[in-house]
């Protein structure tokens, strides 16, 4: 329990370092310096001290978009299990929960985007939409794979479970659950194969698009968001992808937390030998990413 | 050594996938190398340690004919008929990767009964290969252009002898040989058709030849 405790207290805390790691990865790709390690957190203080401004059209949806994202997210966390430890709240059936809190998420981003009025904000929420759409099956089947493989069906027993001896029929499965997480994650959190988070042209910008209206402590959430989002999906992949499972609290925490910042390295180095795709050839990954996963269901269930 | 033919197979899965969804004839073919790699190490994987001289033989020469000599032909009719991708197919690229999802299921249903025939090693190598047959077929009907339709042609005979890879252990080395062989043969005049037909219609799209010309 401790121990759960302290892995949400570390994934708080330590989330907007992922994508320092993520930009200094890109960096030593690009040979270049580089931001400090710890811009991220320099950003958000900063953004902390401002106030924030509100058009006189948008409503209270636009102000509260950004606190109910922030809220899910971290409510959500309490759930994801580091390695195969049990998370804090663990109940039957908590990777729906997961799945649809961050549905939730989404949709009071898009509703914030649309309150604007702005023509760009909407044509966002639009791409967003779609492509969510399309990822949303490929994480929920891929949970259910492993629930199917493992018979269990919390994410701290499926992961507690994974790679024990005798639960899942072929290890083949979670490599492919765990390649279809990897899409998912580059597209829930709008890297470079999907969309590209440092653009500066609206009309190919697709996350960054939303939030543009956004300021001060608003866009604080709004990042910090991103980040901690990042996080679940790392860690997601990372209890997915590492077989280590020691039996001693502590080093099991250390090893899952040690995988979360492998997952930022490697983000980091698809986005730096990837170009963007174009708008219409993501739909096609998604749906590769959804083949993946049911190549594993049908693998487990042959 | 049930983990290794599982990789393998699953390697002619998605390698399978990668056909349907990629419209450059270059990368298609390269996934037909690696098709090929996969295929070759599948017997071996089956057999017992000390593999037998006939197996290894059989390896080598598919390694051989399916992984350098039919991609040179391939190539070599790419560069002749001066095709770099397949534009239009009937199917699109979305669509058949679903289509193809919808077959891996019928071909894990279709291996069912089949299941208690063979032993628990195969449980994933049947599929796996009927799910070639299908892809082959599908890549055949759903694709305009006569080298594309090659490579269908190929895939579906890749599922065929990944079919009978399971029964390479016993199976006679002579009917493996000769079904390579036939292969092979199929694949060069097919080349050569493909580049009489470009050079008489400047064109390899096969739903124009019905067209009456003079």
């Amino acid at each position: 329990m401790t121990a759960s405790i302290l892995y949400w207290v570390l994934a708080v805390v330590l989330a907007p370092l992922l994508l320092g790691v993520i930009n200094r990865t890109k960096a030593f790709f690009g040979g270049r310096k580089g931001q400090p390690l710890l811009q991220a957190y320099y950003d958000l203080f900063k953004l902390m001290r401002k106030g924030a401004v509100y058009s006189r059209t948008a409503t209270w949806i636009f102000r509260a978009g950004p606190l109910i994202g922030l809220a899910v997210l971290l409510a959500v966390m309490a759930t994801v299990p580091a390695g195969g430890l049990r998370a804090t709240f663990a109940f039957q059936g908590d990777f729906v929960f997961l799945a649809y809190s961050l549905g939730l998420m989404r949709f009071f981003t898009v509703l914030a985007a649309l309150d604007t009025g702005s023509a760009f904000e909407g044509m966002g929420a639009a791409r967003e939409m779609q492509f969510a759409l399309l990822a949303e099956p490929v994480l929920f089947s891929g949970l259910a794979v492993l629930a199917a493989g493992t018979g269990q069906f919390n994410l701290s027993g499926i992961y507690g479970r994974l790679w024990s001896e005798g639960t899942l029929p072929a290890s083949a499965s979670v490599l492919l659950v765990a390649m279809a997480l990897l899409m998912v994650l580059l597209a829930e959190n709008a890297r470079i194969p999907v969309d590209d988070p440092t653009t500066h042209l609206e009309l190919t910008m697709i996350h960054e698009l939303m939030v543009l209206d956004h300021g001060g402590v608003d866009l604080a959430f709004i990042q910090y968001g991103a980040a901690l989002k990042l996080w679940l999906f790392a860690a997601l992949l990372a209890g997915l992808a590492i077989p280590l499972r020691t039996g001693r609290p502590m080093l099991d925490l250390a090893v899952h937390i040690g995988g979360v910042f492998i997952a930022a390295v490697i983000v980091g180095i698809i986005e730096s030998t990837m170009a963007r795709l174009r708008l219409l050839r993501v739909p096609q990954m998604l749906v590769v990413a959804l083949a993946l996963t049911l190549a594993a269901f049908f693998w487990i269930l042959r | 050594m049930a983990i290794w033919t599982d990789v393998f197979v699953l390697g002619l899965v998605l390698t399978n996938f990668r056909l349907l969804s990629s419209s450059r004839l270059a990368a298609m073919i390269e996934t037909m190398v690696l098709q090929a790699i996969a295929l070759t190490v599948i017997p071996l994987t089956l057999a017992d340690h000390p593999w037998p001289l006939r197996l290894m033989t059989l390896s080598l020469v598919t390694l051989t004919v399916k992984g350098v000599l039919l991609p040179w032909l391939l190539r070599r009719s790419m560069r002749a008929a001066d095709v770099q991708r397949e534009i239009e197919p009937f199917i699109g690229y979305t669509v058949s990767i679903l289509t193809g999802i919808a077959l891996l299921g019928l071909a894990f249903l279709i291996a069912q009964p089949l299941k208690a025939a063979t032993g628990p090693g195969l449980a994933s190598l049947l599929p796996g290969a009927l799910f070639s047959i299908l892809t082959g077929l599908l890549i055949i009907v759903s694709r305009r252009k006569a080298l594309t339709q090659v490579v269908g042609y190929l895939v579906m005979e890749n599922g065929i002898y990944a079919f009978g890879a399971a029964l390479a252990v016993k199976e006679p080395l002579l009917v493996e040989m000769g079904v390579l062989l036939d292969v092979f043969v199929a694949v060069f005049v097919m080349g050569i058709t493909i580049y009489q037909i470009n050079r008489e219609f400047d064109h390899i799209d096969t739903d124009r030849l019905s067209e009456l010309k003079d």
